[in-house]
């Protein structure tokens, strides 16, 4: 926000300036914004109002199928009400990662929706820029060809041409350079493509010539809203405020607070190490945070420090779909059959391939009252529960025979033969007798780094128009 | 010595994804001194977690012991990509029952 342009921001004779985001939920669409805090925010009159849409945790399958796992009434509420807050107080709206996955159908899916509550709510025409983060895979085929390594990240090897051939869209995760061009070519709203959290904060903030170290900690801290707060509480706003000193975050539901635990205690959620952050042009180092706790309901910080990196490299995400999926379940309440529950897979296993032959599907067995949720890493599986729930999953090209495998496999386990079993009439339980049509599986397949000579290379900008 | 269990001891025990490689687990305490006391007592280490979930030290990525925050986080990797075909957890969210009966000496 170069001085005095009215995009939010604020300079006072030069030393006490700063700007002061409002952040309403830390993954937009996935569930409601709650308004009673949010509009506590508004009155608050924030430079800025952004959120970040987008999150990996739900799995390979929207990517990979290029849908959103959020439904669309929620996702529609969310920018309505962001929409029409900000415009009413004339400042920029930033969303990142659009529809969960940041793809490009999700990024025009936002951009459509954007426009049609502008014209809803009669709001002044506006700049509404947007920018993609789909990777085309030939562009990461011809980079492997060149020799530029596309690198595995957490111990994947380095990317494959098997690898792209499995995969059906790819996402590169961007830093903070196409949100603060956008802003450059003044656009009042922004909708982004896969972006990292801290990133959508951090841009404004690093556009100001704020520190970057408190520029990309300001957005780390603020990315997923209330979580930073305590006691817990869901969806609810934050306002988080970066100066040339510190950051310091406030909730704005009154009965939450950001305390010095609550706010270190965010710094660990969801990621590997609590200390280090990592965003394509360097690392956040918060190994030297202190946190202080200013009012009954503010916490300030300082000290992160930003380490450029030596090389930029955009971590890139990829699903592909491995094929069509059905389910069958089956319960046990037999504690013979318990005990050989092993083996009355390999019946069933062992009937599938009679049928279908080796390769050209899979199938899998969770055996829920045992392991079924920890697998290998359970270390009560060898004390299964008096009753048990086999989920059985069958994967294959086509939807039926993924339903064929998959009432094979069930079906069998109700016929399988085990020495010395006193119920001969049933070896399992059935809700009914009938298998279910699944999503289709997916696969993460790409979870990489790439490089690039200019930050903006693999994010197209786009400009237009909104409101009336 | 008496003994107490972590689920006796700490504010919150948690396990989550990071990213689609890993898991990582949070055990967060409300007292300093209850963190320092579960600190010293080794109860909690790299060792004891191979222990418990019977792993090799090459599938933990991260051990922090985060004093900020009053936690000891550490983060290993899957042995199945999250979601796919025969993962029985998604968001990670359910792996951390384990750590309750981890039985810490209290002087």
């Amino acid at each position: 926000m170069a001085d005095g342009d009215g995009k939010g921001g604020r300079r006072a004779g030069g030393t006490n300036r700063s700007l002061r985001i409002l952040n309403p939920n830390g993954h937009l669409g996935f569930a409601p914004i709650k308004t009673g805090s949010f509009h506590r925010g508004l009155e608050e009159r924030p430079d800025m109002v952004a959120a970040d849409s987008g999150s990996g945790d739900v799995g390979p399958v929207p990517l990979a199928t290029d849908i959103a796992s959020s439904p669309r009434e929620w996702q529609e509420h969310d920018l309505e009400e962001m929409l029409v807050g900000a415009r009413r107080l004339g400042v920029p709206m930033i969303v990142g990662s659009a529809g969960d996955t940041g793809a490009n159908g999700r990024v025009d899916e936002f951009v459509a929706i954007v426009k049609r509550l502008a014209e809803k709510h009669r709001i002044p025409a506006f700049k509404l820029g947007y920018f993609y983060s789909e990777v085309d895979r030939e562009v990461l085929s011809r980079k492997i060809a060149r020799g530029d390594a596309v690198k595995g990240l957490d111990g994947r090897p380095d990317l494959s041409d098997a690898d792209l051939a499995a995969t059906d869209h790819v996402v590169a995760m961007a830093d903070v350079h196409p949100f603060i061009a956008l802003l450059d070519q003044g656009a009042d709203v922004i909708i982004g493509g896969r972006s990292s959290d801290a990133a959508i904060f951090a841009a404004p903030a690093i556009r100001m010539g704020f520190d970057k170290g408190l520029a990309y900690y300001y957005g780390k801290v603020l990315e997923c809203s209330s979580f930073c707060a305590e006691p817990y509480a869901g969806k609810e706003s934050v306002i988080g405020e970066v100066t040339d000193e510190a950051v310091t975050v406030t909730p704005m539901l009154e009965m939450q607070r950001c305390t010095v635990a609550s706010v270190a205690g965010h710094a660990m959620y969801e990621r590997a190490n609590p200390l280090y952050e990592y965003v394509a042009t360097g690392t956040l180092d918060m190994s030297r945070c202190h946190y202080e706790e200013i009012d009954a309901r503010s916490t300030r910080v300082t000290g992160p420090k930003f380490v450029p990196a030596k090389e930029v490299r955009f971590k890139i995400e990829g699903a592909g779909r491995v094929g069509e999926r059905c389910v069958g379940m089956a319960g046990v309440r037999d504690p013979h059959t318990i005990a050989h529950i092993d083996q009355v897979i390999d019946w069933s296993r062992r009937h599938v391939r009679e049928r279908f032959g080796e390769t050209g599907y899979e199938l899998h067995y969770n055996v829920f009252g045992r392991n079924g949720i920890m697998g290998d890493l359970e270390p009560l599986k060898d004390r299964p529960g008096h009753e048990l729930c086999v989920v059985v999953q069958a994967v294959a090209p086509t939807r039926e025979m993924a339903e064929a495998v998959a009432i094979t496999a069930t079906r069998q386990m109700f016929y399988a033969r085990l020495p010395d079993v006193k119920g001969t009439a049933g070896g399992v339980s059935f809700l009914f007798d009938e298998v279910m049509h699944a999503s289709p599986a997916c696969r993460w397949t790409i979870n990489h780094t790439v490089r690039a000579d200019d930050p903006l290379e693999l994010f197209p900008l786009h400009m237009t128009t909104a409101g009336v | 010595m008496p003994v107490k269990k972590l689920c006796d001891l700490a504010k919150t025990i948690r396990s989550k994804n990071a990213g689609p490689d890993k898991i990582t687990f949070d055990v967060i305490f409300r007292e300093r001194a209850t963190y320092e006391m579960v600190k010293r007592s080794r109860a909690l280490t790299r060792e004891t977690v191979c222990r418990i979930f019977r792993i090799p030290d090459s599938r933990i990525s991260d051990f922090v012991e985060f004093d900020p925050g009053c936690a000891i986080k550490f983060t290993i990797f899957r042995s199945r990509t999250s979601g796919s075909a025969g993962d029985g957890d998604i968001y990670g969210a359910q792996q951390y029952g384990p750590l309750f009966d981890v039985e810490v000496p209290v002087p």
